[in-house]
């Protein structure tokens, strides 16, 4: 009974979950051009997507960013856990770490105003015509994904046996071939975390580009002008496109990582 | 020895000088902007214009104060009941409360018209059992469950993460010494998720308190959040770019004391959020 | 799960979206201006209105692929919905634009400012076309730097199935019997003009008591608003989900098309009157296809297109009188002189006002 209760109410949440979501694949197979009254099926909006190219280029322009801004902040994320962790006075440490967390803990409206302030007051003393666009919304991305790939490896360094890396040296490696040959195998799946959480926050960002990028509009913006106006099903059949990506990808790593546990419990049976 | 770590604090530099220009110096420049006027003197006057924001200030902490409240109660249960689960289970539900954060927030808010308005979703179905029309939209109420639900998996995701760490042995202990379901969640669980909780509680207050698109679309464009506040004065014209700026420095400003307040609460370093 | 099988799935939806598909095909179409350039390849910056160009939907035109095409200049076409988010992008210079449309009243502002280039439009072979009427107009008597792309007038649309007979008053946006139905402009200068108009005020007031008198009737309106709105407006009014707003008739004519409910009235106070026009902002970075652009949207094919497509009242000769033009001597656009509804233009305030109703309009959104 207590059982079938608790699964009821998992059951609720996840259906507020997804109400929404249902909707949206409704009426993005709506051959009529509302999101309100449906019509009768059909997958024409799915069609025309092919030849909308303003979707298609924010699409691109979202995908170059997100996979630009999570490399660069990946690698230097990266390098910055190492450096940080190496500092030796407290109080520089404490300080490094709090502005480093403040992109993440500030509001990102706040954080898309400062920089859009930022690139706009620099453009204007460079006497520019025009100071946003790919570069500054490719720098506001990198900032505010570098402390979550930070956050994510910091942790894993940290438990990192230091004496790991004495060894190599001992073995006789110069300290960079050390820290490649025996650091970064040891963090590389936090690295990876970094990496994947940085891309899909680079992904879904509205607020921050919407301030940052100029005629170099991502997916969100273009959508977010779409629903200024009356939001046609093309918009629904396009986020369902990418939910249902996002949905196999996922299936995808979950099974990989099944299957890594399982592989790892055989292992350790020897 | 000395030496090495010479080198490994040399690698942070690059990140060291973009923190520098990319975090410090755009507020630096945001707090300049709010002490100046157009022309560039030092001047108070943006900040006594926040006087009348008072109200806009007011109402979006109402919000999102009642947002994360709502969020708080209704995920903490679902957090609990899915530590109850199967190992396998708990990962798939894991994933499938995480995938809504995947789409487009505002996609996800633009469909709740679809489903509130009044000749919605809800409203077409009251409307065919012969029940009388309910004014959703439009109302504070949409644009709190709005809130809610843009920002649900940030409070379930880090209640759940703590949840699942706590030691079953110590909840068979609190059985074994006489304590019954409820005690037990006052005595061990609830001081236990107390971390995952605090963080929670921050992650939906913060986008909640400074959004600008959920009061447009769900209320009706009839009040002005601080959020909305903050997008429209810059997109008037850079004549209000010095109020903009002061508005968005004291946002910033309720912020942090909003974290300092809630680091407080929980003990440790490793208070402030918790994935 | 099994993997193949959702693969076969989305290939078959991938699949039969690219069979049915439905492209777009360009209209057989003769130009009288000459489109030779040597500007291939470059980017055009177009910064224009919501819904303000025939974009190839229900059968139109695309006009920006058609011009594309024939020039082979890639038009970037970005929307803004209110003339002074234009100029805010402008005058931050975060962005670049080689063509904005705004209206009469910001051209002022955009000029006075010299924030606009020159570009003698007589010289475009195609400027023959704009009616002398729309020539020389207050904001730039000498045509040196716009050319008139639309007019139009501000009324009220209405919903014959939720309200009989309303009033033909902005008063009936204030009717208690609406509750929760009537919708308001969500831009400050249209808002403040529905309540000026009752108030029988000049909507170019510099007296600062008129700006209260108007925020206080519009306070009073608020209870028995359901939304500010831009255009918005469209999905509310044709699903029946709001029964009356004011809006620009040729917007109503574009919503009676989806939904015959819907009916329209200049209200007997009077109404704004306004032009938007062709600019060139100083900001420009491809002139010379801005001039091909220009002088491609006075074509009478692509303005005929562009008339029919947005519905609002078109300066063009070509047009107005080719008999069949879907609203040729449509009573809404081009009234007679007797149905002439009274008109005001707006003009350009001083700062220090227009930051005062600013201000109110905050005041507004917060009461």
């Amino acid at each position: 009974m207590k059982k079938a209760l608790s699964r009821l109410y998992v059951g609720l949440i996840l259906f507020f979950l997804y109400a929404p979501v249902a909707v949206m694949i409704f009426f993005s197979l709506n051959s009529g051009n509302s999101v309100w009254v449906f019509e009768s099926f059909s997958l024409d909006w799915y069609a025309g997507l092919i030849f909308d190219d303003s979707l298609l280029t924010a699409l691109e322009h979202t995908l170059i960013i997100a996979l630009l801004s999570a490399v660069i902040s990946t690698v230097l994320g990266t390098a910055a856990a190492v450096g940080i962790l190496a500092l030796k006075k407290k109080i520089t440490k404490r300080i490094v770490t709090s502005v480093t967390n403040i992109p993440m803990m500030n509001a990102d409206i706040v954080t898309g105003v400062s920089l859009m302030l930022l690139f706009v007051f620099v453009g204007k003393i460079l006497g520019l015509d025009e100071s946003l666009g790919f570069l500054t919304v490719l720098i506001a991305h990198i900032t505010f994904n570098l402390p979550y790939v930070i956050l994510s490896v910091m942790p894993r360094l940290t438990q990192t046996d230091s004496s790991l890396h004495e060894a190599a040296l001992d073995l006789g490696c110069t300290p960079i071939k050390a820290f490649f040959k025996a650091i970064l195998p040891a963090i590389s799946t936090s690295i990876f975390t970094g990496f994947i959480m940085a891309f899909t926050l680079s992904l879904d960002d509205f607020v921050i580009s919407y301030f940052t990028c100029g005629h170099y509009q991502t997916l969100p913006i273009v959508i977010y002008n779409m629903t200024k106006k009356t939001v046609t099903p093309d918009v629904y059949a396009l986020s369902t496109i990418v939910f249902i990506s996002v949905f196999v990808l996922l299936m995808l790593y979950n099974m990989l990582q099944n299957k890594n546990v399982k592989k790892r419990r055989h292992r350790d049976e020897y | 020895m000395n030496k090495k770590s010479f080198g490994s604090r040399l690698v942070a530099a690059p990140y060291l000088v973009w923190a520098a220009i990319f975090i410090v110096v755009p507020l630096l420049i945001m707090a300049y902007f709010a002490f100046t006027d157009e022309s560039g003197a030092f001047t108070l006057i943006n900040l006594t214009e926040i006087g009348k924001y008072k109200k806009a200030l007011l109402i979006s902490i109402c919000y999102a104060a009642a947002a994360t409240v709502i969020t708080l109660l209704i995920s903490y249960p679902m957090a609990y009941f899915m530590t109850k689960m199967k190992i396998s289970s708990q990962r798939m539900i894991l994933v499938i409360v995480m995938l809504p954060m995947w789409m487009n927030f505002l996609i996800r808010t633009y469909s709740w018209i679809t489903i509130l308005a009044n000749t919605g979703l809800i409203n077409t179905f009251l409307n065919a059992i012969g029940l009388p029309k309910l004014q959703l939209i439009n109302t504070p109420s949409a644009v709190i469950l709005g809130m809610v639900y843009d920002f649900i998996p940030y409070m379930i995701l880090p209640i759940y993460t703590v949840m699942s760490k706590i030691d079953n042995s110590l909840l068979n202990a609190a059985s074994d010494l006489g304590s019954n379901g409820f005690s037990k969640l006052k005595r061990v669980i609830l001081p236990l998720s107390l971390p995952g909780v605090i963080s929670g509680i921050t992650m939906v207050f913060v986008p909640s308190v400074s959004t600008f698109y959920i009061s447009q679309k769900l209320g009706g464009n009839k009040t002005l959040l601080i959020g909305d506040a903050i997008e429209y004065l810059f997109n008037i014209g850079p004549d209000y770019y010095n109020v903009a700026s002061a508005l968005s420095l004291i946002l910033m400003v309720m912020i942090l004391i909003c974290l300092a307040v809630m680091n407080k609460f929980s003990d440790g370093e490793n208070g402030g959020v918790v994935i | 799960m099994n993997i193949k099988r959702i693969f076969a799935l989305v290939l078959s939806i991938i699949l039969a979206a690219s069979l049915c598909g439905c492209g777009y095909t360009y209209a057989d179409i003769t130009y009288e201006g000459n489109y030779e350039n040597s500007l291939k390849g470059t980017v055009l910056n177009v910064y224009n209105w919501g819904e303000y160009i025939s974009d190839g939907s229900d059968d139109s035109i695309d006009v920006n692929k058609e011009f594309e095409k024939l020039t082979g200049i890639k038009v970037n076409y970005t929307t803004f919905e209110s003339n002074e988010t234009m100029y805010s992008q402008l005058k931050s210079g975060g962005v670049s634009y080689d063509i904005i449309i705004p209206s009469d009243y910001m051209i002022e502002r955009l000029i006075s400012e010299d924030m606009l280039k020159k570009f003698s439009p007589n010289e475009l072979s195609n400027f023959k076309y704009i009616d002398s009427a729309y020539k020389g107009l207050f904001y730039d008597k000498d045509d040196c730097y716009t050319v008139t792309y639309n007019v139009g007038m501000v009324g009220v649309i209405y919903n014959k199935k939720l309200i009989k007979k309303p009033k033909h008053s902005w008063t009936a946006l204030w009717d208690k019997k609406y509750k929760n139905m009537s919708l308001n402009f969500s831009n400050p200068r249209d808002g403040f003009m529905t309540a000026q108009m009752i108030l029988g005020q000049d909507l170019n007031t510099t007296n600062k008591a008129d700006w209260d008198k108007a925020l206080e009737l519009l306070k009073s309106g608020k209870s028995v608003l359901q939304s500010y709105v831009m255009d918005e407006i469209y999905g509310k009014m044709e699903t029946g989900e709001a029964a009356i707003g004011p809006y620009y008739a040729g917007d109503y004519l574009t919503m009676y098309e989806n939904n015959n409910d819907l009916d329209f009235f200049y209200p007997e106070e009077g109404t704004n009157i306004f032009v938007d026009a062709i600019c060139i902002p100083k900001c420009v970075k491809n002139f010379e296809a801005a001039k091909l652009y220009i002088n491609f949207l006075l074509e009478p094919e692509i303005a005929l297109a562009n008339a029919e497509y947005i519905g609002y009242a078109s300066p063009n000769t070509a047009v107005v009188n080719n008999e069949d033009y879907y609203y040729y001597q449509n009573k809404i656009l081009y009234p007679d002189e007797k149905d002439m509804p009274k008109v005001q233009y707006y003009h350009d305030i001083p700062s220090d006002i227009r930051s005062y109703y600013e201000g109110l309009w905050v005041d507004l959104k917060l009461y």
